[in-house]
């Protein structure tokens, strides 16, 4: 390991770092402006500036830019000596020229690198008292705000949208004292990443403008380590609260999944939790099909009468955590018990995790699958699918421009040299979907298939591969580059429903396994837990449609954060309906299938309670309430448990806490046997004292509701976790499973997270990254070659479902940014088949089959596989499509397009605020 | 892709001459977004400024998004982004003529013209523009005026150029 000196004292650096990395590794408090741990350096702001000597007889030295300089075995620099303190400061005073001192008005105040930073350097008296550039703001769509005059031009935005994301409506304009950052003209910010600007800005240029409109101070926040529940990746964030409501939603850093990014569906789609739509009460359907609000106990009594001595049946759910559904099925018993999943999801998630139970392939992490150097997507639009694994192959795409720059002795971390060197060059990224997919961009190989023939394509490859030599120029060439791979990542998952797709996926990584034991396979699942569901389903379970096609002979049907109308065919949800059979929902929020329930029960939501959940790759995460539940509502687990020991269950009637719940999972589930250590129990304490929730500056506790009350309230007790919803404890080398902020002393700004980290970019310290709980036995997986009917002609258009990042997710459509930018229910089609059937964007067509008719959208896209047609998925309206059906298209004339972009955030009346004050 | 990029037609934007010339360069570069500064002078050159529609005419033709565009056309000063008149003046106001006292010089020009820095003569003949440095210190004070560079620069120079007889006569 090599040594550098800095004033004086001796640090071990790694090899290959810059001497920023390394002073910040070391503790050191070097400003910085430009340099990102996950983007590196390109020297633009100058603020990380020290002085370096010769040897030890210089005593000048000379300035040099911290993160463009590589360390070398006994290099000697200095911080303190008071050219480097002077130049630093003299950055700071020149950025400060044209910041408005508006840090009272700012959302950026209190949590914003450049307030640490100036602080920092000591900078405190502007002497500067001429004009200051002023820009015009734009209108950026309803997620984020624009405030250009705080800009300090460090271009961490433009190279986070364009560089490292892919973006390419976001960028730098003019020059000078005129630079600017922005669109070309107002509009809504394409990228699907557009979030992260907010906490990649150093300053309040890009703030969350939802947020905005309902604004407290990061300090005012109470927060909680969570786990997105957006889709299947399981990124980490920290949701912060106040009076009741969930405010915001941030990064939380976890260096193997998500690292320092989300999605905007992550990080902006969780406001349904203060929606309107949500149960505040127990209710009781009337027979004038209204609902009457009862208390709790009037609510587990009439749930008890009508399931004594009756058969009760219950339905699990993929979105709920694995502690809810082991509860539910425990009660009622694996053969009264379905895990929750349509038939399709049901056979295919259930084939992931046998697939991934089996592979000899690597099942990598999302951080691992930045290392491949060649990736082959089978059937997955990943971007809208999992969004956070797009993100990292869009990393994995460099790592030929990162391996030249390695040759001639360019470091990664000079990033700007790097993409010069590099141009466009790019490691090969294949990609054969049914339709246009966001990452088309930077594919080296683009084939446009349907969905089984996506599976069939495969086959010639794994074929091909095995020496049955193909003719086919481009399987020739897609073989080759996977083959001369060092890392080869397989990805696919279920988007196509199309189970041939995973089995040729699985098929190719176990070929290519034979050559190079590097290879990697990973399978996407659609939603946070589907994989624990299907991990914890039992050959004994019934399936919905056993449930619907015998509802009669059930008596009461208990319906665990599940609404049936996206898992059911019309039909069949009809049936269930009219069998009469009680139903006993809990959800969070209202929907088709609560108001069918005899009784609906209000659940928590994930800001408001805890639970497990097991992501793609078998990654078991918890996540903790950052507040406790209004009203009547309990977390799922609560409510089931109240209702098993009513049932008389044993066993259940003896559990209490949360913690007895994951033991007793853990114990009778030998797969998911190290549930335990997931995050520690509630009984952890750091000193003797536990995690607290709020910052140590949580202001206004004792008078935030002295407008209902003049008395103090009493904190909350929380006897479920180790944390407080106070700020009293000790916020420091817990596990980062519990680290609920981040802050440390100078650092008020999310980038105080390199504080936590043994190094900048590696894993928290105190390291809790989740447990994987999906090990593969490795016995490989016989390669059996089914002879797939190709897609034969029939009369209509196949539908093919179209994954879209806003709209498709169910609980993320409820909140009104989301709902605004997924617009209007679409079918997706070419611009050639746009003109077969004479219409354009904009309008709209009649779609038809034997027992739907629908009036949807035009969406063109760039490519779409013969004689299909998307449609956009999971979207309430068009939930009665099923994907591989048959079609007929017609243009309808009355169709008109729905409503103009509204701006939601901004049209959100203040009097709904105040309604929502108090929860 | 944005939607103005989506409705802009390149043909009906851009002329043939324009897209051929674009071409040629676009011909000697490994790269089609390489020829993003030419293109825009290529089309400067035909129309004096670069609009808007022309902006995102030149971004299709060139595979680029308008922002990227955007932010070359803006960073070069002598891209105009706006409309100018039929001649730029570019002044020199660097360090030589400066010595050589060309603010007096630019002073006539203003009061001549009834245009300072940055504007255009209501007879959108003139954009009056300041440059550092044309090269020609050893000359100084100097200006372009078009294509044509002016040394020695003093009023009675100013006076043939933009005084109100040349204006009446041109007129
Ligand atoms: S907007 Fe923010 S991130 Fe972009 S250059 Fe300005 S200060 Fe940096
Ligand atoms: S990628 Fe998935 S888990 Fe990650 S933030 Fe987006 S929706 Fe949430
Ligand atoms: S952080 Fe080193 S120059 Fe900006
Ligand atoms: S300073 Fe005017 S031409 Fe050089």
């Amino acid at each position: 390991m090599p040594k550098i000196i800095v004033d004086g004292q001796t640090l071990e650096v790694s090899q290959g770092e810059n001497v920023l990395q390394a002073c910040l590794n070391a503790g050191l408090d070097l400003p910085y402006f430009c340099w990102h741990p996950a983007m590196g350096s390109i020297g633009s702001c100058r603020q990380c500036a020290l002085v370096q000597y010769q040897n030890e007889h210089d005593t000048h030295g000379r300035l040099i830019m911290g993160c463009m300089t590589a360390v070398t075995d006994g290099a000697r620099f200095s911080m303190d000596t008071s050219n480097a303190v002077e130049f630093r400061k003299a950055v700071i005073e020149s950025l400060m020229l044209n910041h408005p001192h508006d840090c009272p008005v700012c959302a950026e105040g209190g949590e914003c690198h450049l307030q640490d930073m100036t602080v920092m350097v000591k900078h405190r008296d502007r002497r500067y008292t001429g004009k200051k550039n002023t820009h015009r703001n734009q209108y950026l769509g309803p997620l984020i705000h624009h405030e250009m005059n705080r800009c300090i031009t460090c271009y961490r935005c433009e190279r986070f949208y364009q560089n490292y994301a892919g973006g390419t409506d976001l960028g730098a304009q003019a020059s000078r004292d005129r630079l600017y950052f922005g669109r070309q003209t107002d509009g809504v910010l394409e990228s699907e990443f557009s979030g992260n600007l907010v906490e990649v800005c150093p300053t309040g240029v890009f703030t969350d403008k939802p947020f905005l409109a309902d604004y407290s101070r990061k300090w005012d926040l109470q927060s909680a380590p969570s786990i997105c529940g957006g889709c299947g990746v399981g990124c980490n964030i920290a949701p912060g609260e106040r009076y009741g409501r969930l405010k915001r939603v941030h990064n939380r850093y976890n260096h193997e999944v998500n690292g320092y990014f989300i999605c905007d569906r992550g990080r902006f789609g969780n406001a349904y939790v203060n929606s309107q739509k949500r149960l505040n009460y127990p209710g009781l359907q009337m027979p004038d099909g209204r609902f009457k609000a009862i208390d709790h106990q009037a609510a587990l009594s009439r749930a008890a009468h009508w399931m004594k001595n009756k058969r009760v049946v219950g339905i699990g759910s993929p979105r709920a955590s694995i502690e809810s559904n082991y509860v539910l099925q425990t009660w009622l018993g694996a053969k009264q018990f379905c895990a929750g999943f349509s038939e399709r999801e049901g056979a295919l998630t259930c084939g992931i995790v046998e697939i991934l139970q089996a592979t000899r392939a690597i099942n990598p992490s999302i951080k691992q699958m930045e290392s491949a150097d060649a990736v082959l997507v089978l059937g997955e639009d990943l971007t809208n699918s999992a969004p956070r694994v797009a993100l990292a192959l869009r990393q994995a795409v460099r790592n030929k421009s990162i391996a030249m720059a390695e040759q001639i002795g360019i470091p990664e971390w000079q990033d700007a040299a790097v993409r010069n060197l590099a141009q466009d060059a790019l490691s090969p990224l294949i990609i054969v979907s049914s339709a246009a997919t966001r990452l088309d961009d930077i594919a080296s190989h683009v084939h446009t298939l349907a969905p089984n023939d996506i599976a069939n394509f495969g086959d010639v490859l794994i074929e091909h591969l095995r020496g049955n030599i193909s003719e086919d120029v481009d399987i020739i060439n897609i073989a080759d580059c996977l083959m001369t791979a060092k890392s080869p990542l397989i990805i696919s998952g279920v988007s196509l429903l199309e189970r041939g797709i995973l089995d040729s996926a699985a098929g190719l990584a176990e070929t290519l396994y034979d050559h190079n034991p590097h290879t990697m396979l990973s399978l996407c699942a659609p939603e946070a837990n589907s994989i624990g569901a299907a991990m914890l389903s039992h050959t004994d379970n019934l399936s919905l449609a056993q449930i619907t096609e015998r509802a009669s002979d059930i008596d009461v049907l208990v319906v665990l954060e599940n609404d049936l109308t996206r898992r059911l065919d019309p039909t069949s949800m009809q049936q269930l309906i009219a069998s009469g059979t009680t139903i006993i929902a809990l959800d969070i929020l209202e929907n088709e299938t609560l108001n069918h329930a005899t009784l609906a029960l209000p659940a928590a939501s994930f800001a408001e309670s805890q639970g497990t959940l097991i992501n793609m790759e078998g990654r078991a995460q918890r996540f903790f309430p950052a507040f406790k539940p209004a009203h009547e509502r309990q977390p799922s687990w609560q409510w089931l448990l109240h209702l098993a020991a009513l049932d008389g269950h044993g066993e259940l009637s003896k559990i209490i806490h949360f913690d007895e719940i994951v033991h007793a999972c853990a114990q009778q589930h030998s797969p998911l046997a190290r549930l335990t250590e997931v995050a520690p129990d509630h009984s952890f304490r750091r000193h003797g004292q536990k995690i607290p929730r709020q910052t140590p500056r949580y202001s206004g506790r004792t008078a935030m509701s002295a407008d209902l009350s003049v008395h103090e309230p009493q904190q909350p007790k929380d006897l479920e976790t180790p944390l407080a919803f106070s700020m009293e404890g000790v916020n420091q080398n817990q596990p980062a499973a519990l680290k609920s902020f981040v802050w440390s002393p100078g650092w008020n700004s999310n980038q105080a997270i390199q504080k936590f980290q043994a190094e900048t970019q590696k894993p928290s310290v105190g390291v809790s990254s989740g447990i994987r709980l999906l090990i593969s036995s490795g016995k490989g997986i016989p390669h059996t070659s089914t002879d797939r009917t190709a897609f034969a002609q029939s009369n209509g258009w196949q539908l093919i479902p179209i994954q879209c990042l806003h709209g498709s997710e169910e609980l993320s459509a409820y909140t009104d940014e989301i709902a605004e930018l997924a617009g209007d229910p679409f079918v997706a089609l070419t611009e050639s088949c746009a003109l077969e059937l004479q219409v354009a964007a904009g309008d709209g067509v009649i779609l038809s089959s034997n027992n739907v008719n629908l009036s949807l959208a035009v969406k063109i896209v760039a490519r779409m596989a013969k004689n299909c047609i998307g449609f956009s998925a999971g979207y309430t309206q068009t939930l009665s499509l099923s994907a591989g059906s048959h079609v007929q298209l017609q243009r309808d004339p009355n169709w008109r397009p729905f409503k103009p972009l509204v701006i939601a955030s901004d049209r959100r009346p203040n009097a709904q605020l105040r309604h929502n004050r108090h929860g | 892709m944005s939607q103005h990029l989506i409705q802009t037609d390149v043909k009906s934007t851009l002329s043939t001459a324009e897209i051929a010339a674009i071409d040629a360069e676009i011909a000697h570069l490994p790269y089609t977004s390489a020829a993003a500064i030419d293109a825009l002078k290529i089309v400067q050159a035909a129309r004096g400024w670069v609009s808007d529609e022309c902006l995102i005419a030149i971004a299709k033709h060139l595979d680029m998004s308008v922002e990227q565009l955007e932010g070359i056309a803006t960073f070069y000063n002598l891209i105009y982004r706006q409309p100018v008149g039929d001649k730029v003046i570019l002044f020199c106001n660097s360090v030589s003529c400066w010595i050589c006292d060309c603010d007096k010089v630019k002073e006539r020009i203003s009061d001549l013209l009834e245009i300072d820095y940055g504007e255009t003569t209501t007879n959108n003949r003139y954009t009056l523009l300041p440059v550092p440095c044309l090269g020609a210190c050893d000359r100084a004070p100097v200006m372009m005026v078009g294509d044509d560079l002016i040394t020695h620069l003093d009023d009675e120079i100013i006076e043939t150029l933009f005084g109100p007889n040349q204006q009446a006569q041109s007129d």
